[in-house]
C-alpha cells in the first residue's frame, strides 16, 4: 500500500491512480472556480494562492530543513517592492521582473543563511526577526521605496510595456488565472525538489545536522540553499501580492505578518506540501473573511457582542481575530503537533482500515 | 554632552537589561524563549493603569496588586499553555509563546482599546536633578538604576544560596536528574514563570512611563531587551544586564548621530555579534552531542 519497492516509485509525482485522479479533479475545479463564485471571493482566492506559494516555500525551510525564520515578511517585502520598482523604473515586463525580484530575495536569503550556519533555535529566531524588522525600517525610510506613504503598483503588463506587444492584465479574475498557473508550478516544483538529492539533504539536516555532515552532506551549501530557495518562494509570492492588492506600505510587512506565515506552516503541518497548502488556505480564510466581521458570526457573534457590552468594549471586538489566532496556535501545538496534515493522515488511515 | 548621552544610554540600557533578565530567567531554567514576555508586562501595566484610574487607589497599593497579578499571570500561562504540551520541539515552544502573545495582545485591545494613554507613574522622566556639575539625571533613570541593582543582588543571592534557586539551577542542568533528587520540576517551572513575569511587569511599568500605554507599546522594548539578552548570552544573568547596557549606550549614541536609523541599530548589532559569537558575549558555548 504505502511501501516503496524501488527508487522510481519513490520519485514519481503521483504515487497512485487515485491521487492522480483527485489531483486532476482538484485542478479542474480550481480552473473553473471563477465561473461559480462572486468576485469578492476571487480576491480572497488570489490572496490564498499567494500565501500558498509563501507557505510552501517557508515549509521547505522550517518543515524540511528544520530552521526557524521569523523574518519571512522581509523576503515578502523584497519581492513586492522589487517587482513593482523594476517595472516602474526599468520598464521590465512582469514575469522577468517577478523572477529577478525573486532572485534578489534569494540572494538576501543566502546572506541570512550564512550566520544561520552557526545559530540554532532561539538565536536563529532573533537573527531572522532582526532581519525582517531591518528590512521594514529601511524600506520605510528610503525615498526610492516610496517611504512611509507606500507605493501603488503599475499596471500588470505581461508583454513589453508601452509597445505594440503590451498585454495588460486587469481585474481579479485574470490575475487569478496568472497566479494559479504560477502557484501550481511552484507547488509542483517544491514537491519535486523534495524528492531529489537536495531535498533529501534538507531532511537529513533537519533530523540531525551533525550526523548529516558526517554522511557527507555539505552543511554550508545546503543550509544556505534552503534559505535561498525559501526566500525565492517568498519573493515571488510578494511580487504577486503586490499586484493583488495594488497598494502597499512598509508597515504591511511587520512582525505579525512573519508570525502569521509561520503559523500557516505549523497549523498546516510541518514537512508536508499538502499541509502548507491547507494551512495557508485556512489561516488566510480566517483572517481575511471569517474573523473580519466578528459581530456577524452565526451564534458566536451575538454572544461576543454581549460580553463586550458587559465587561469589555464593543469597539475592541475587532481584536477577536488576534485572540482566535493565538488560541489556534496554542491548540495546534498542544493537541495536534502534526497540524492539519496529521488530522488528514488519521482520517485517511481510519477509512483505509475500516472496519478495524 | 557625551556624559549626558552616556548616562541616558546607561539608564535605558539598564531597563532593557532588566527586562532581558526576565526573558533569561525562563530560558535559563526551561530553555523556553518567552516571546509573550512583552505582552505579559503590557497586560500587568494595563491592570495597574486600570486600578489607578478607575478605583483611585494610592500608587503603592496599585503596585502591590499588580505584582500579585503578574505572579498569577506568569504561573497561569505556564500551567495552561506550556505544561500540557507533550515533548514540544523548539519551534513548538516558540509557537506556544507567540500564541500566548497574540492572545494577550488581543485581550488587552478588547478590554482597553487601541488609543494611547498616559501611564501615571511615580517617577517622571521630566523631573531632573543635577547630580554632578553639568550632568543631569532624571528621576526615572535613578529609579531604574536602584531597581536594577536591587534585583541583580537579589537574584545573585537567590540563585546562590536559596534552596529554590539551587533547585532552579539543577533543573536547568539536568531535568531528569533533578526529578530523581526529589525536585518537583513542574512546580519549579511555574515559580520561574511567576518570577520572570514579576520582573517583566516592573520593567514594563518603567517603559510605559517613558512612552505611552497601548496594546503594542511593549513590542519594541521587548525586542530590544531580547536582543540584549542574546547579546549577553541568554544563560548568564549579569551578562544579560551588561548586554542591555551596551545596547542602550550604542543605541543612544547612534540615535544622536543618525536619528532616523535608531530603530534598526539594535538588530544590526545583534546580527553582527551573534555571527561572531553564536552564544552571546558572556555565555559558555556548549557543543552538542550527537
Amino acid at each position: 500500500m504505502d511501501m516503496k519497492r524501488d527508487y522510481y516509485e519513490d520519485i514519481e509525482l503521483f504515487s497512485s491512480g487515485t491521487i492522480l485522479f483527485w489531483s486532476v479533479a482538484f485542478l479542474v475545479l480550481l480552473f473553473t472556480l471563477p465561473l461559480y463564485i462572486p468576485s469578492y471571493n476571487i480576491y480572497l482566492l488570489n490572496i490564498i494562492l499567494v500565501h500558498v506559494i509563501l507557505a510552501v516555500g517557508l515549509n521547505i525551510l522550517v518543515g524540511y530543513t528544520g530552521q526557524i525564520s521569523l523574518g519571512h515578511a522581509g523576503f515578502f517585502a523584497i519581492g513586492a517592492y522589487g517587482t513593482a520598482l523594476l517595472m516602474m523604473h526599468l520598464h521590465m515586463p512582469f514575469l522577468p521582473a517577478l523572477i529577478v525580484a525573486g532572485l534578489i530575495a534569494a540572494f538576501f536569503g543566502f546572506i541570512i543563511g550564512l550566520p544561520a550556519l552557526r545559530l540554532e533555535g532561539p538565536y536563529l529566531a532573533i537573527a531572522t526577526l532582526g532581519f525582517g524588522l531591518t528590512i521594514m525600517h529601511i524600506i520605510g525610510r528610503w525615498e526610492i521605496f516610496g517611504g512611509r506613504m507606500g507605493i501603488t503598483t503599475p499596471p500588470l503588463d505581461l508583454g513589453l510595456p508601452g509597445s505594440a506587444y503590451s498585454l495588460v492584465i486587469e481585474g481579479d479574475v485574470k490575475i487569478y488565472y496568472l497566479i494559479l498557473v504560477i502557484s501550481v508550478l511552484m507547488v509542483i516544483g517544491a514537491r519535486n525538489l523534495m524528492k531529489t538529492r537536495v531535498g533529501r539533504a534538507f531532511v537529513a539536516i533537519r533530523d540531525d545536522d551533525i550526523a548529516a555532515e558526517v554522511m557527507g552532506v555539505n552543511l554550508t551549501v545546503y543550509k544556505t540553499m534552503s534559505f535561498a530557495v525559501s526566500a525565492f518562494y517568498a519573493g515571488v509570492a510578494g511580487g504577486l501580492y503586490a499586484f493583488v492588492v495594488g497598494f502597499f506600505d512598509p508597515f504591511t510587512f511587520n512582525l505579525i505578518l512573519s508570525i502569521i506565515f509561520l503559523v500557516m506552516v505549523v497549523v498546516g503541518g510541518l514537512g508536508s506540501i499538502l499541509g502548507a497548502v491547507m494551512g495557508a488556505a485556512l489561516i488566510t480564510y480566517l483572517q481575511f473573511d471569517l474573523l473580519k466581521n466578528v459581530e456577524e458570526l452565526p451564534y458566536l457573534g451575538e454572544f461576543l457582542v454581549l460580553i463586550s457590552r458587559k465587561w469589555l468594549t464593543v469597539i475592541g471586538l475587532a481584536n477577536f481575530g488576534s485572540i482566535a489566532l493565538g488560541l489556534i496556535m496554542l491548540g495546534i501545538v498542544i493537541f495536534e503537533p502534526l497540524g492539519m496534515f496529521g488530522i488528514w493522515i488519521r482520517i485517511k488511515k481510519y477509512w483505509k482500515t475500516w472496519p478495524f | 554632552m557625551i556624559e549626558q548621552l552616556l548616562i541616558e544610554g546607561l539608564a535605558i540600557g539598564a531597563c532593557y537589561g532588566l527586562f532581558g533578565v526576565a526573558v533569561a530567567i525562563i530560558y535559563k531554567t526551561s530553555e523556553v524563549v518567552n516571546f509573550a514576555q512583552g505582552e505579559m508586562g503590557m497586560i500587568a501595566t494595563f491592570v495597574a493603569y486600570h486600578i489607578l484610574t478607575v478605583y483611585n487607589v494610592p500608587f503603592w497599593l496599585a503596585f502591590v496588586i499588580t505584582m500579585v497579578f503578574a505572579l498569577a499571570l506568569g504561573m497561569l500561562i505556564e500551567i495552561c499553555f506550556l505544561r500540557p504540551a507533550k515533548d514540544p520541539t523548539v519551534l513548538g515552544l516558540i509557537i506556544i509563546t507567540l500564541g500566548a502573545e497574540m492572545l494577550l495582545m488581543g485581550l488587552a485591545g478588547w478590554k482597553w482599546g487601541a488609543e494611547q494613554k498616559d501611564f501615571p507613574f511615580l517617577l517622571s522622566v521630566q523631573k531632573t536633578h543635577e547630580i554632578l556639575p553639568g550632568l543631569l539625571l532624571n528621576e526615572w533613570s535613578m529609579g531604574v538604576f536602584v531597581l536594577t541593582a536591587v534585583i541583580m543582588v537579589f537574584l545573585f543571592l537567590f540563585f546562590r544560596y536559596s534552596r529554590l534557586g539551587i533547585a532552579m539551577r539543577a533543573t536547568q542542568q539536568n531535568e531528569n536528574a533533578a526529578k530523581i533528587m526529589g525536585i518537583k520540576v513542574e512546580r519549579v517551572f511555574s515559580i520561574t514563570w511567576a518570577m520572570s513575569s514579576l520582573i517583566g511587569a516592573v520593567a514594563a511599568m518603567f517603559f510605559a512611563a517613558r512612552s505611552v500605554l497601548d496594546p503594542n507599546f511593549m513590542m519594541e522594548p521587548f525586542m530590544r531587551a531580547f536582543a540584549a539578552a542574546v547579546l549577553g548570552g541568554l544563560t548568564s544573568i549579569p551578562g544579560v544586564v551588561i548586554g542591555g547596557i551596551l545596547l542602550g549606550i550604542i543605541e543612544n549614541f547612534f540615535g544622536y548621530a543618525w536619528p532616523e536609523w535608531k530603530p534598526i541599530v539594535a538588530f544590526v548589532v545583534i546580527i553582527v555579534i551573534i555571527t561572531v559569537r553564536p552564544s552571546g558575549l558572556f555565555a559558555r558555548h556548549y557543543v552538542k552531542k550527537v
